[in-house]
């Protein structure tokens, strides 16, 4: 007997928690519980009075599961709403990364063009380095680092995607 | 006026203006002040039990027998692990429960203090909700809101965890509610559209049947009554999981038997050539739906279920319908208004045709009295006096299902979805505190009822004239039954060897011990416990091959049932295998 894996859809939801210690863990322990996909996950409070956080996930699976996914987050207490931007229609992702590249001539000279060309911040800088700050989509992001690997790439951090429906609603 | 209390001084207080009548607990370091105030309170009685397992299952078994929130109060770290199986069983149950357990001082957490454990990090994926309480400031609207969530939307077990010095420290606690923020609001009614809906698709069906569950219970006596009045006027058959029975009567010439892995052949068969199946506040388990790609798969389903994460869980269904059981019927029988039902004789008489088989059948016993008629014994000698039933989890909790008829609810308390050995007596303890004047039976198997044996004790302090009726039939019987279908009766660890003489060790806490050995001695044994006015163990030996039939074996369809008779392979696909 092998063990069978099933076809999986990309999601990116959006939970409105009330914030309070543990909620995170909540989350993110019913998704391994349940034996669901995490591929990316931010969160941080959103209201006046800090007492509210907004969290964005990015998960995979079954148009089931996703469903499933949704319901299960609806029936923790501290959560007030789930919205699954994917579902509901257009809506823009942004991710946000710092991308450290080291190096000095002609390669130095390349990663500051292609960064001008990315539209990339430069936030940090010595005579042999720099930090470029970069937002946009995940893939915008992922060609960009594919392009400072060649060009001395050392670290690279991301946030996450972070989502929000288009149009004059709010969520 | 507002009064200035300890934190253990507001805790008691809000357990009392709960309404909370017991106590079951064990105390230990990190909940002595609790216990201190407990000590001079009189409107709480505290049941000391014997292990916090116990605790926890005993407040299980008050909870479904009263329709009430059974509350639990244990100490930290082992005090908190022990009680988890209880509270585990309670979130697969959904049963309302509220377990206060202590803490280490909050200065102390994360340290490895003595006997301090994460039980809030333990506790997060058994319990619907959970708290650790860093002021005594919160306490009251934090255990307020704890009742509201146990208690309403679908029931289930809440954690409080207080750490000691929170419990010590002081705050002002007013006469009234606290005051906070109400966040809790779970969906009690279906929108009109889908009732109308559900409505014209039972008037339309020409073959429908009523599978209901636990919701029915929880949802309170007037939705148990509501069932009988929609099934009444559209006159479908009526089928139940292990949890839902007594919510429809067993002697009621549409009831079809429990459904699933040992329910009837006429229940399943009914479940699987329905054209319009209505579940009510059931789950689709893979207990009761067998093969899924061969679950029912000629009809329209209707979900009615508080929990909008169980629609579409297993099962898709045509309409899902979110909402408390009994809010749902009451709106399902006013859309029903005075129509007829369609004449459903020919569905019937197909039904009647499957019940023909005679599912339960068993053969006689040789030399051995047949667990199968020692419950029917059981049932029919204690049938006029309403008894509560609870059970451990094996052959012994299947027969009972099976050969003990129920007639209404809160009567039958067993554990379904986590299957826990051990749950009966402690259950059946609850159970009789809460309902002094009943009858409360542990039908039982000699394997499980050792798992929570030490809450014999428990009985005899608290003077609980509870009884336990034990099938002994010198096995772990389900296991013993599984092996022989699947691995060529290889009882690896199945036997249950060295037995304690279950007649002394009744004795030595002070209950009646009876042993029942033959068929000719069965129903004086039975009496002879009914007639002690006290606890009562009665180690009834029954045959020790016997198996459960009918069964549908893992990964088959409801229509490939195994009935007694039947011969087995003794071996089974590995896919069939892997399936609990």
């Amino acid at each position: 007997m092998k063990i069978q894996h099933r076809a999986s859809e990309r999601h990116v939801l959006t939970v409105v928690v009330d914030n309070e210690p543990g909620i995170l863990a909540k989350i993110t322990g019913l998704f391994t519980a349940r034996g669901y996909n995490i591929d990316s996950l931010t969160v941080a409070d959103i209201s006046e009075d800090h007492a509210i956080s907004r969290i964005t996930i990015v998960t995979g699976g079954p148009p089931q599961v996703i469903d499933q996914i949704q319901a299960q987050l609806e029936r923790l207490v501290p959560v007030h709403r789930v919205i699954d931007l994917t579902e509901e229609g257009p809506h823009v992702e942004r991710e946000l990364a710092l991308v450290k590249v080291r190096g000095t001539g002609e390669t130095r000279v390349e990663a500051l063009r292609t960064a001008e060309v990315f539209r990339a911040n430069v936030v940090d800088t010595t005579p042999e380095s720099f930090i470029f700050e970069l937002t946009g989509s995940s893939t915008k992001i992922d060609s960009f680092v594919g392009l400072m690997r060649g060009l001395g790439l050392v670290e690279v951090g991301r946030s996450g995607i972070v989502g929000m429906m288009r149009g004059a609603e709010g969520a | 006026m507002s009064e200035e209390r300890s934190g253990a001084a507001i805790l008691v207080e809000c357990l009392a203006r709960q309404g909370v009548e017991f106590v079951f607990g064990y105390p230990g370091g990190a909940v002595l002040p609790i216990y201190d105030e407990l000590f001079s309170d009189t409107r709480i009685r505290h049941i000391l039990v014997r292990h916090e397992a116990g605790a926890a299952h005993a407040a299980e078994g008050y909870a479904r027998s009263t329709g009430k929130p059974g509350v639990v109060l244990v100490t930290s770290g082992p005090g908190a692990t022990n009680a988890i199986t209880g509270i585990a069983d309670a979130y697969m149950d959904s049963i309302p429960m509220v377990v206060i357990t202590g803490q280490v001082p909050t200065p102390l957490i994360g340290t490895d203090a003595f006997q301090e454990a994460d039980t809030v990090g333990l506790t997060r994926h058994c319990t619907k909700h959970n708290y650790l309480v860093k002021d005594p400031e919160d306490l009251a609207a934090t255990i307020e809101e704890a009742f509201e969530i146990a208690t309403t939307g679908r029931p289930g077990p809440v954690v409080i965890d207080i750490p000691k010095n929170v419990q010590i420290a002081t705050a002002l606690q007013g006469d009234g509610p606290a005051p906070r923020k109400k966040r809790y609001q779970p969906r009690m009614i279906g929108a009109p559209e889908e009732i109308a809906e559900a409505v014209e698709m039972i008037a339309q069906a020409e073959r429908p049947i009523f599978y209901t569950g636990g919701g029915v219970i929880n949802s309170g006596p007037k939705a148990t009554e509501l069932l009988r009045q929609l099934q009444s006027i559209t006159g479908a058959p009526t089928t139940s999981t292990l949890m839902g029975l007594g919510a429809f009567a067993a002697d009621h010439p549409d009831w079809l038997g429990m459904l699933g892995m040992h329910g009837t052949f006429e229940a399943n068969m009914a479940m699987n050539q329905c054209d319009v199946m209505v579940c009510i506040g059931a789950r689709f388990d893979d207990r009761v739906t067998g093969r899924l790609d061969a679950f029912s798969p000629g009809s329209k389903k209707i979900h009615i279920d508080i929990d909008r994460s169980s629609i579409n869980k297993i099962v898709p269904v045509d309409l899902g319908i979110v909402g408390d059981c009994g809010a749902v019927l009451e709106q399902m029988i006013a859309c029903w208004g005075d129509r007829k039902c369609r004449d459903l004789g020919e569905w019937k008489a197909r039904i009647a045709g499957w019940r023909a088989r005679d599912s339960l059948a068993y053969p006689p016993g040789k030399d051995a009295i047949m667990p199968q008629l020692a419950v029917e014994r059981l049932f029919a000698l204690t049938r006029q006096r309403d008894p509560i039933i609870t059970t451990e989890v094996g052959q012994h909790q299947m027969w009972a299902a099976q050969y003990f008829g129920f007639m209404g609810p809160n009567k039958w308390l067993t554990s379904g979805g986590l299957g826990t050995m051990g749950y009966g007596l402690p259950a059946a303890i609850g159970a009789q505190l809460g309902n002094p004047d009943s009858l409360v039976i542990d039908i039982a198997g000699e394997a499980s009822i050792q798992m929570n044996i030490q809450e014999l004790g428990t009985a005899s302090q608290f003077r609980l004239p509870v009884k336990v009726f034990i099938l002994n039939n010198e096995y772990m019987g389900m296991v013993r039954q599984w092996q022989e279908l699947t691995y060529e009766s290889r009882y690896s660890n199945s036997y249950s060897d060295s037995l304690p003489d279950f007649v002394k060790l009744a004795e030595s806490y002070g209950w009646k011990g009876i042993r029942i050995t033959d068929e000719a001695g069965l129903d004086a044994g039975i009496q002879a416990m009914l007639d002690h006015d006290g606890p009562v163990m009665v180690d009834c030996q029954v045959s020790k091959d016997a198996n459960c039939f009918p069964m549908i074996p893992s990964g088959a369809a409801h229509t490939d049932m195994l009935l007694y008779g039947d011969l087995v392979g003794g071996t089974m696909e590995d896919e069939a295998k892997a399936l609990v």
